[in-house]
């Protein structure tokens, strides 16, 4: 056991039986090593002074419940609390990535509101009233497959067993359906686009 | 743990002075009280 060893055994005995001083002296003596540890893993200042406090946390806890039992290896004891917790920040940030909005990196560049606007909802309000309207239009048949695939997202073997016909029938129908709307929609010289 | 193969030597660094004072108030406040098997932690201001 060489002196600083020799040396951080006596402060961690002092710190346990009450002498809050050894603490500094301990954490003074090897802060630079372990924050530098930790900094080499993660690259984040905020997150290795994080780790860093739980760390010390971990370590203050453990020597007050009088736990500590390595007698003569407080740093590895502590480097390796470090390491664990390091770990732990990597396995948390793998099911919960982190982005950060630092430097050039826009985070809204990767999120973004997929809603619509106020004027093109509106707009595509409008559009599904006249089509409702348009498919009226129909063919009694045509119209009936049309309502059943696209507003009540039935598929052809449902629509299939519920009008009586074939599948291929019901594919029929709705093909002619669409057909037919597209010349409805021609003839009206109707725009739908939003 | 990802892989870091940077070659560029990182100087040394520490933390900052609140994480220190913050740890050595931490410890002066934290007393655990032993009752029969069980261990309580409390933090005293």
């Amino acid at each position: 056991m060489d002196n600083a060893e020799a040396n951080d055994a006596l402060l961690v005995k002092s710190y346990m039986e009450g002498d809050e001083q050894s603490l500094s002296i301990l954490i003074n003596r090897h802060q630079q090593r372990i924050y530098s540890f930790i900094f080499s893993k993660v690259f984040d200042k905020d997150v290795a002074e994080d780790i860093f406090q739980d760390t010390f946390i971990k370590v203050i806890k453990t020597l007050k419940r009088g736990k500590y039992n390595e007698e003569g290896k407080f740093l590895p004891w502590v480097m390796r609390i470090a390491h664990n917790l390091v770990i732990d920040h990597f396995r948390k940030n793998k099911r919960m990535p982190k982005f950060e909005n630092s430097g050039d990196f826009n985070i809204f560049s990767v999120l973004c509101d997929s809603g619509l606007n106020a004027e093109k909802q509106i707009i595509k309000d409008q559009i599904e009233a006249d089509v409702q309207e348009l498919i009226k239009e129909l063919p009694e048949d045509q119209l009936e497959v049309l309502v059943m695939r696209i507003y009540k997202d039935m598929s052809f073997k449902e629509i299939s067993e519920r009008t009586g016909v074939s599948i291929n029938t019901a594919l029929g129908r709705m093909r002619y359906a669409l057909i037919n709307l597209r010349k409805v929609i021609e003839k009206h010289n109707l725009v739908l686009t939003n | 743990m990802a892989k870091l193969y940077s070659r560029k030597k990182l100087q040394p660094m520490n933390p900052k002075k609140e994480t220190i004072s913050f740890l050595l108030s931490y410890s002066k406040a934290l007393r655990i009280n032993t009752y029969k098997k069980l261990e309580f932690e409390s933090i005293l201001n």
